[in-house]
């Protein structure tokens, strides 16, 4: 098994508070990998350290073998790195069609093309089609985002990610705020990713956690408190303690 | 594969020309000839527009805010200016170029210092460049004429056949075809793949980035093809007066331009063009009405527009045309102005 994404001593710190402390992780190819662990205990400054938004004081990150601590955000999505967001970023005056025509003009290099109209490219369109209809969006494509029922939102969020065809995808809470009636969705989407797309994937709801992942890494105070088996996991007193107890106890 | 070609006609509707859009241009051209008395000042709302639709770009396609447009501007018409006057490009339309192409360069050097920071940062940067320039072009005044301006520009007749005449015929078809060649070549800009990055990092860099778009790339891109649209302009400006002066720089022209875009709307190519025609007419009826303090009333009618929203004043102005409109063609057919906001 080759590794996917890994981290070797990262650090991260805003001030005298050390956010990431010393964490190496290593996410193999094709994992369904999972990363948990109570408010506040540094989640979001990995994610933001992994995309490129955050640069660590030190330690480096590879993707594939190859270092790329150094990289901007864009050019980690055309290594084949690509993320969803936890909170609502999408586009609220545009459509899901202009949405994925985007990600998809710019992951086959003619997102610079200004002499070109949109739509007047096959394999674009084709592209296009493809992602909406695998998505059910194609009902929607011309409303716009702001309008679209949150679960459809949330469906394109992750359609948005997958535009980019990556290697390694970040999910980042998938199913956070979507209605019961709306998740049956989300939960399929994220079931039915491909096989050879390794996915991290940052969620809160242990449900989704234990049915979904292969592997669970714990993160305490920035720091790794264990890494296994979901089985494994959950039967570690220390993760009782600081981690599914508070979920037991809310 | 119907989803397929679903794709494509939706991808495409939105570059379609409309009905509203063909007449506007029927109009523009009906002008020419209905109101022959009046060249100079049709010919100065060309050159407005075109000036404004420079600034579209970049402000209601990029959210890049700029009180220093000026700056462009006057480099296009000093360039216009001092080709013609050394004899260095006497055919006025490869001037007109040339001098564009002066205004992108600084465009593109001057981007580095733009794309960084936020909109305060901004205004602040675009606004010193331009009183930057401006003090240059007094300082050397060997070159550009100080506060004199250039002196005695002498134009060729356009393309070696088209003579300026002293009512201003020629200048004024010669601004209006410019405008609309420039114009289509926004037009295209805006509906590509290029001018949807522009959007979306309007709306949201980090994720603009996150999808993908190189965004300090595409707004070095559009600053610098902004700056050779108000290079043309400030050209115009200078081969149809046969002036140059140092009020091409100023603070005034720039801040014009923001009202220009505010009467008119961002973000759809029309606003600047219909912000110049009312911006212009307004000006030359309250002049007419009160010489000494017509920018009171142009302060007053920006207040009311900001305060009643500029949606609700596009509605009333058009429920008449619109009626009329959709005797014609249908009940469909309506003239609309996208919602758009300065931000």
């Amino acid at each position: 098994m080759t590794i996917a994404l890994e981290t070797r001593n990262l650090e991260k710190s805003f001030g005298g508070l050390r956010v990431t402390r010393d964490l190496s992780l290593k996410v193999m190819q094709g994992a369904r990998h999972a990363l948990i662990g109570p408010n506040g205990a540094g989640k979001t400054t990995v994610i933001n350290q992994l995309t490129g938004v955050l640069t660590p004081n030190s330690g480096r990150i590879l993707l594939e073998g190859a270092d790329i601590t150094g990289l901007s955000v864009h050019k980690r999505v055309l290594r084949g790195l690509s993320r969803t967001f936890q909170i609502n970023q999408l586009y609220a005056d545009l459509t899901p069609l202009e949405t994925i025509g985007l990600a998809v003009s710019e992951r086959m290099g003619r997102g610079g093309d200004w002499w070109r109209r949109m739509g007047t490219r096959a394999d674009v369109n084709a592209e296009i089609a493809e992602i909406l209809s695998r998505f059910h969006l194609l009902d929607v494509m011309t409303e716009l985002t702001a309008t679209l029922p949150y679960g459809k939102q949330r469906l394109l969020e992750i359609a948005v990610a997958i535009a980019a065809k990556p290697r390694v995808l970040l999910l980042d809470e998938p199913a956070a705020g979507v209605p019961e009636s709306e998740r049956h969705d989300i939960l399929a989407a994220v079931a039915a990713l491909p096989r050879d797309v390794t996915v991290l994937l940052i969620e809160h709801d242990m449900d989704l956690v234990f049915s979904f992942a292969d592997r669970i890494s714990v993160l305490v105070n920035g720091g790794l408190l264990t890494e296994g088996a979901p089985d494994e996991v959950a039967r570690d007193p220390q993760v009782r303690a600081v981690y599914l107890g508070e979920a037991a106890d809310a | 594969m119907t989803a397929l070609s679903d794709v494509s006609s939706h991808a495409m509707a939105s570059a379609r020309w409309r009905i509203s859009e063909v007449a506007f241009w029927a109009l523009a051209l009906a002008c020419a000839f209905l109101f022959q008395s009046r060249y100079l000042i049709m010919t100065d709302i060309v050159r407005l527009g075109l000036f404004a639709l420079s600034l579209d770009l970049i402000l209601g396609y990029a959210g890049i805010v700029s009180l220093g447009h000026a700056a462009f501007f006057g480099v296009g018409a000093y360039s216009a200016g001092l080709l013609a006057l050394h004899g260095i490009i006497n055919e006025p339309v490869i001037a007109l170029v040339a001098a564009g192409l002066v205004a992108a360069v600084l465009g593109f050097l001057t981007s580095f210092l733009v794309i960084r920071g936020v909109d305060l940062t901004r205004l602040m940067v675009t606004l010193g460049i331009a009183l930057l320039l401006e003090a240059l072009a007094e300082r050397f005044s060997d070159i550009t004429g100080g506060t004199d301006g250039l002196q005695g520009i002498e134009m060729q007749p356009i393309l070696g056949l088209f003579a300026f005449d002293m009512f201003g015929k020629t200048g004024f078809f010669y601004s209006l075809i410019v405008l609309f060649i420039l114009f289509l070549l926004a037009r295209r800009v805006v509906h590509s793949p290029f001018g949807l990055s522009l959007r979306s990092i309007k709306n949201n860099p980090l994720r603009a980035a996150a999808i993908g778009v190189p965004v300090n790339r595409r707004l070095i891109a559009v600053y610098t093809l902004a700056a050779f649209y108000a290079g043309i302009a400030g050209a115009l400006f200078t081969q149809t007066t046969a002036l140059a002066s140092l009020d091409v720089f100023s603070f005034e022209r720039s801040a014009d331009l923001m009202l220009v875009l505010v009467i008119g709307g961002t973000g759809y190519l029309y606003g600047g063009l219909i912000g110049a025609v009312v911006f212009k007419m307004l000006q030359e009826l309250f002049q007419s009405i009160t010489p000494q303090y017509w920018l009171f009333w142009i302060g007053l009618v920006l207040v009311v527009i900001v305060m009643v929203g500029r949606a609700r004043i596009h509605r009333w102005v058009l429920f008449v045309p619109n009626l009329v409109i959709r005797q014609f063609a249908g009940r469909k057919a309506a003239v609309a102005v996208p919602e758009s906001d300065v931000s």
